[in-house]
């Protein structure tokens, strides 16, 4: 048995510099952002004044939680190639994102995606409807970004699980209540710079040791352990699994409400576009570095010590960083861990309290009719309520095993919310009733079907045997939700929704009244 | 916005506009279903034919490792091929539909 050198739990003097000037800076820009955001469209939106290249860091930061960081360079750490697979399944998602939602989005939404849903369709019931399936999504992520930032920095400072949890929650809202979206922006770009930066320091300084060449460290991972490592392995056994695994993670990306958000702080269709390509690219090149870094813990780490510290491997990254550049860097990069775990979870703060005041106070409870002044209190109240809710979900669920709600948020974001979203833009037919089917049936049979899954049955639950076969249900329930959302179309006519989507058509391909 | 009516269903309704919208809507399903099947049939290859992936192209090296890495950048290339054709040919009849309209 190797020993274990590593000072992973102890206090790190540089780490918790680095994450508190992290933690003051992006305070200073909050304290900056708040004297400019007054109105709804510069809370909601940061007044659309950010550039598409900007927007495009801020969505690879939205994008790129602490989960892929440091679960996926476990995942490579441990079962070397499977990584990798995984994490091109949460790459697709972007380029069909661009071709299908950003540009008609942009044109025909305000603030949320369901201005978009809505756009012709009966307000009440389809914002409900919607807010739902977003509200849904945002909590199951929030759970497991909570639950992950108690356990990290519990982990990696050796602070008590339920501080971290109530200081990410406090600064997070010190961010999106004062700051609203622009505060919010900054946060996500500053935390991807850092990321993306750090994991390239740490990639430069593990090749490093292998002649700057990485087909040297896969060939030295092949000799130490066996060449099963560069093979895919036991990740794709059932290929129906591996199907709507897949579905979930594309699609779901697509449906995800607060990176949709994101679309509405750009100017124009023009820079929405832009912005989907720089995030590509730059969450494209960060799952490389991650599969490198993988490699990298896998061969100067040792899969052993690895799994000594955590079971599933979710410390490789900064044992590497630790190996490769000692105390300071595996300082740096716990910080810029725990800094992007704060900035996920403001953004999905932001955008769930978007749906509470927008979608929900001011469309369906005041029907629309309300002032500037009222609906930004109304959004900070929301932000509140959010908030608080995420601080406590993040204490029940201490403990709990919460791998699979970002997997359930996925599968609900592609159920519910991608379905409706496309056959809005896309299709004249689509009426009010059609929508909300499409939306709860998509909502209720991902929840439903995953509980009856093996991911919760047998693991959670403890029973012998799932009642329902698949990991991961949205090939079920995104297939029900398409198919009950086209049905209902046709047996409820709307002809006020039809002839709306001819006019509309000038917005959304022009951009002529887009806000 | 004064936008007259007649003039709106006048654009709608012109041949320009209808082959904008055509050729826009054909390029985004076309990519659409270029990523689609590259993602699937990845999948599907690990799951019907691991040794296809598995071949060896160096000592240890497989072949499944420049194929996964080049999806990621596959995926990326697609991106900019629309990106490409949007800010060169859409945005320009764009344009000139706009101005068509917001004219008049």
């Amino acid at each position: 048995m190797e020993t274990i050198q590593t000072t992973l739990g102890q206090v790190n003097i540089a780490s918790i510099i680095i994450f508190f000037s992290f933690v003051a800076v992006t305070l200073g820009i909050t304290y900056w952002a708040a004297k400019k955001t007054k109105t709804t469209s510069e809370f909601y939106a940061a007044d659309r004044s950010i550039s598409g290249f900007q927007n495009g860091l801020a969505l690879s930061g939205d994008y790129m939680s602490a989960a892929s960081f440091l679960g996926i360079a476990g995942m490579v750490s441990l079962k070397g190639y499977d990584g990798l697979i995984y994490s091109i399944g949460f790459l697709v998602g972007w380029p069909l994102v661009m071709f299908l939602i950003a540009e008609p989005l942009r044109n025909l939404g305000k603030f949320t995606f369901a201005d978009v849903v809505a756009y012709r369709l009966k307000q009440k019931p389809v914002r409900i409807a919607s807010s739902i399936g977003s509200l849904m999504t945002i909590i199951f992520y929030l759970i497991a970004q909570m639950v992950g930032a108690g356990s990290l920095v519990n982990i990696l400072f050796g602070f008590p699980y339920e501080i971290a949890v109530v200081i990410v929650g406090i600064v997070m809202m010190a961010y999106v209540l004062f700051g609203g979206m622009l505060a919010t922006t900054w946060v996500q770009i500053i935390k991807a710079v850092l990321l993306l930066s750090g994991a390239t320091f740490l990639v430069i300084m593990t090749l490093s040791q292998f002649g700057m060449n990485p087909i040297n460290l896969f060939e030295q991972a092949a000799k130490k352990y066996s060449d099963a490592v560069l093979s895919p392995g036991g990740f794709v056994t059932n290929p129906w699994d591996a199907i709507s695994l897949g579905i979930a993670l594309i699609l779901g990306t697509a449906g995800l409400p607060h990176i949709l958000m994101r679309f509405f702080t750009v100017p124009d269709a023009r820079q929405a576009r832009k912005s989907v390509f720089v995030a590509t690219g730059f969450i494209g090149y960060f799952y490389i570095l991650t599969f490198v870094i993988g490699f990298g813990a896998m061969v100067l780490v040792g899969q052993d010590v690895i799994t000594s510290i955590d079971k599933g491997g979710n410390m490789a990254a900064l044992l590497l960083a630790e190996s490769v550049g000692g105390q300071f860097f595996l300082g740096f990069i716990a910080a810029v861990a725990f800094a992007t775990i704060l900035a996920v979870v403001a953004g999905l703060t932001l955008s769930g309290a978007s749906t509470l005041s927008h979608d929900l106070y001011v469309s369906v409870i005041k029907k629309g009719k309300t002032d500037e002044a009222g609906e930004v209190k109304v959004a900070k109240i929301a932000t509140l309520i959010i908030g608080a809710l995420a601080i406590f979900l993040g204490l029940v669920f201490k403990g709990q095993n919460v791998a699979f709600m970002v997997g359930l948020a996925f599968a609900i974001a592609a159920s519910a919310n991608f379905p409706s979203l496309l056959l809005s833009i896309i299709w004249k037919k689509f009426t009010t009733k059609g929508a909300v089917a499409s939306i709860i049936t998509g909502a209720s049979l991902a929840v439903i079907l995953i509980i009856l899954s093996p991911t919760v049955w047998v693991d959670i639950f403890k029973n012998p045997e799932a009642l329902f076969g698949l990991k991961n249900p949205a090939i079920i329930s995104m297939t029900a939700s398409f198919l009950m959302g086209i049905i209902v179309s046709l047996l409820t006519e709307e002809k006020d929704a039809s002839e709306k989507f001819e006019d509309e058509k000038l917005r959304t391909y022009l951009g002529i009244g887009a806000e | 916005m004064g936008i007259k009516a007649e003039r709106v269903k006048e654009i709608l309704e012109s041949e320009k506009f209808k082959t904008l919208v055509k050729k826009r809507i054909t390029v985004s399903i076309t990519l659409t279903v270029i990523m689609l099947i590259v993602y699937f049939g990845f999948i599907l290859t690990i799951a019907f034919n691991k040794e296809f992936l598995s071949i060896k192209i160096g000592e240890h090296l497989t072949l499944g490792l420049p194929i996964g890495i080049g999806i990621i950048i596959f995926a990326w290339i697609l991106t900019g091929i629309y990106i490409n054709w949007a800010n060169k040919k859409y945005d320009k009849a764009v344009r000139e539909l706009r101005n068509e309209v917001l004219e008049n």
